[in-house]
């Protein structure tokens, strides 16, 4: 709470609504090991931004998701949520908070609308609120004309954008989403971001987990990729690709798997050099005299890219594995 | 607040509503919520739930019981077969209710549908959403319990007005069973229908059969006769057939009733600790 009393803000207000330490989460295992899924994690979110949590399959973004909504006990460290630890006031902050699952929990023998107003209800919302608010909601996730249908008969994007639609029935003062455009086309992407970016302007914090490095750029202003269960670099994404990457890419294609054979030779004209299933990715200051270096070289890629780096590549950097392997 | 940005939710300001928060306020939302995935299905569950008596009340109690009554029915205490099974009948019923609402139905709340994690990602705890199915079970126990009253009573086989108290006591089995039957559907995963299945066969069915429901215990052999005792089902057949028809001792009221209370106090601490462990691990 550092910054806390210089701002003129009324005394309640908490600036950070995550404060982490040390945080740990291990699952106890039946037989053999005890998987250790978040091993200490330090973690400190102001109001009013957006947050986001990279990392690869399994890295324990997930479980941090869980422990910060109050639903999984942390095992070790400490964690403040909006200024109360959840082991005491879980029910005070799961008030405030809007929780998009990965996993899907709508009650899929429920209309649109009738899932919106059984969720108001768990708040302790009226009647009355959780109708008005439904119909908001139903016309915010531009699912108003599906409002009485069931939920089994919806496809697997509207149900994401119903659960994103759910999560905000209360107003929270943070929301929590875990990989939320999952499954969506790029037209409903672009219409959530919209909606994510609003509701920031309003003073929303946004915790997101994605796979989508373009969604990250768009949407966060700070991340912190995350690894086997351990911070592995943070900050903006423009300082990470500062800090991370050249300026530059090479992409070199190749049919699927011939790409090994001509890995040496590329890694003798550049720094480094990432091996992807069908191409090479080349990091370099200069990407034009690269290329010309690798036609010099006689590497015979089925076609070359020159592009600007992004997070993709320092996710790349970071994890040495790709997003969807 | 919401007017600046329309099409937008605002944050909960000073001009939007604040919530209840009340622990009850919470575990009746639970309640309510599960009353509503119920009502596609409340008139087909209220028309077994006549259908059903109907057709045992003129099978056995019409059919089997002019047979049985012809013997003499000093061995039913002096009353006529279909008023010895009828009390006996309505708790079965529950037994069924009970066992249905808390096998399958409760655990697709946290394998399939998923919805009870829904619910505690909410200020609802694990032990409110506990709380609230338990409700939900006792509210659907005495709604089908009165349905099957009312058929008892059109056969002339309600007993007195005693005979009321039927309702509660095959409700207070019933809860004791699903709260047991929950304990299973919160700690069970991939295998659960099995078990399930495993429990009808080798639990449900058996107590119906050696619960003194269609013959008087008497009439097994003594060493089979403690089956019935571990049987919950007994115990509610006892106190349900003296409401109606009266003749057990004070103490064995009381006894009965205690054993019943047990189990549905243990049952229901166990299940709130397998509840919290399945939602918040
Ligand atoms: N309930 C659990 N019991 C045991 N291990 C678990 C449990 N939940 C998660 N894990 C393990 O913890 C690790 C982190 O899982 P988590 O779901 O947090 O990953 P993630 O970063 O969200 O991955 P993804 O991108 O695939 O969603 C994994 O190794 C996973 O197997
Ligand atoms: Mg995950």
């Amino acid at each position: 709470m550092t910054t806390a009393a210089s701002t003129a803000t009324p005394s309640s207000a908490v600036a950070d609504l995550i404060v982490a330490s040390d945080l740990q989460k291990t699952f106890p295992n039946k037989k053999g090991e005890p998987v250790h899924a978040v091993r200490g994690i330090d973690l400190r979110v102001p109001q009013g931004e957006a947050f986001g949590l990279l990392g690869p399959n399994g890295a324990g973004k997930s479980t941090t998701m869980r422990m910060i909504a109050c639903v999984s006990p942390r095992t070790g460290g400490e964690l403040q949520i909006l200024g109360m630890d959840p082991n005491l006031d879980g029910i005070a902050i799961r008030d405030r908070l809007g929780v998009v699952p990965q996993e899907g929990n709508l009650d899929e023998e429920l209309s649109c609308r009738e899932n919106l107003i059984v969720y108001g209800r768990y708040f302790g919302f009226s009647r009355k609120y959780c109708a008005a608010k439904a119909d908001e909601l139903l016309e915010f996730a531009q699912l108003t004309a599906k409002a009485s249908a069931r939920v089994s008969a919806l496809s697997g994007g509207m149900k994401r954008r119903l659960t994103i639609a759910r999560a905000l029935v209360n107003e929270p003062d943070m929301v929590l989403l875990d990989e939320p455009t999952t499954g969506l086309d790029p037209q409903a992407r672009h219409v959530l971001w919209d909606r994510l970016f609003r509701l920031k302007q309003q003073g929303v914090t946004l915790i997101l987990t994605t796979h989508y490095m373009d969604e990250a750029e768009q949407l966060c202003d700070r991340l912190v990729v995350v690894d086997g269960g351990r911070i592995v670099a943070e900050g903006s994404p423009a300082q990470l690709i500062a800090q991370y990457c050249t300026r530059e890419v090479v992409e070199l294609r190749f049919t699927p798997g011939a790409q090994r054979q001509h890995e040496a030779a590329a890694t003798a004209l550049v720094e480094r050099v990432e091996v992807l299933p069908d191409r090479l990715l080349l990091y370099t200051t200069d990407g034009d005299s690269t290329v010309e270096a690798v036609h010099q070289a006689g590497i015979p890629a089925s076609s070359s890219l020159v592009r600007r780096s992004t997070l993709e590549d320092v996710f790349l950097t970071l994890t040495g594995r790709s997003l969807v392997d | 607040m919401s007017g600046a940005l329309t099409g937008t939710p605002a944050r909960r300001g000073s001009g939007a509503e604040q919530p209840r928060r009340s622990g009850w306020t919470y575990r009746v939302r639970v309640w309510e919520a599960l009353m509503r995935t119920w009502r596609p299905y409340f008139w087909s569950t209220l028309g077994e739930s006549i259908a059903a008596p109907l057709a045992l009340l003129l099978a056995l109690g019409v059919g089997l019981g002019s047979l049985v009554d012809r013997r003499g029915t000093e061995a039913l205490g002096g009353v006529s077969y279909l008023q010895f099974i009828a009390p006996a009948l309505l708790c079965a019923a529950a037994l069924q209710a009970a066992f249905s609402e808390s096998s399958y139905a409760a655990f697709d709340r946290f394998k399939w549908r998923r919805t009870a994690f829904a619910m505690t990602a909410t200020p609802v705890t694990p032990a409110m959403v506990l709380d609230g199915t338990v409700m939900f079970i006792a509210t659907r126990l005495l709604l089908s319990g009165t349905a099957y009253y009312l058929i008892l009573l059109l056969f002339g086989a309600a007993g007195g007005p005693w005979g009321l108290l039927m309702v509660p006591i095959a409700t207070l089995m019933g809860v004791g069973v699903a709260t047991w039957v929950l304990v299973l559907s919160a700690s069970l995963d991939e295998d659960a229908p099995g078990y399930f299945n495993l429990v009808l066969r080798f639990g449900v069915v058996p107590a119906t059969l050696f619960s003194a429901s269609y013959f008087p215990l008497d009439q097994l052999p003594g060493y089979l006769r403690p089956l019935a005792w571990i049987s919950p089902l007994w115990h509610a057949n006892e106190l349900a057939r003296d409401a109606a028809i009266g003749g057990l001792p004070w103490w064995q009221v009381g006894l009965h009733l205690v054993v019943l209370t047990v189990i549905v106090v243990v049952g229901f601490a166990v299940a709130r600790q397998r509840f919290r462990r399945r939602l918040e691990f």
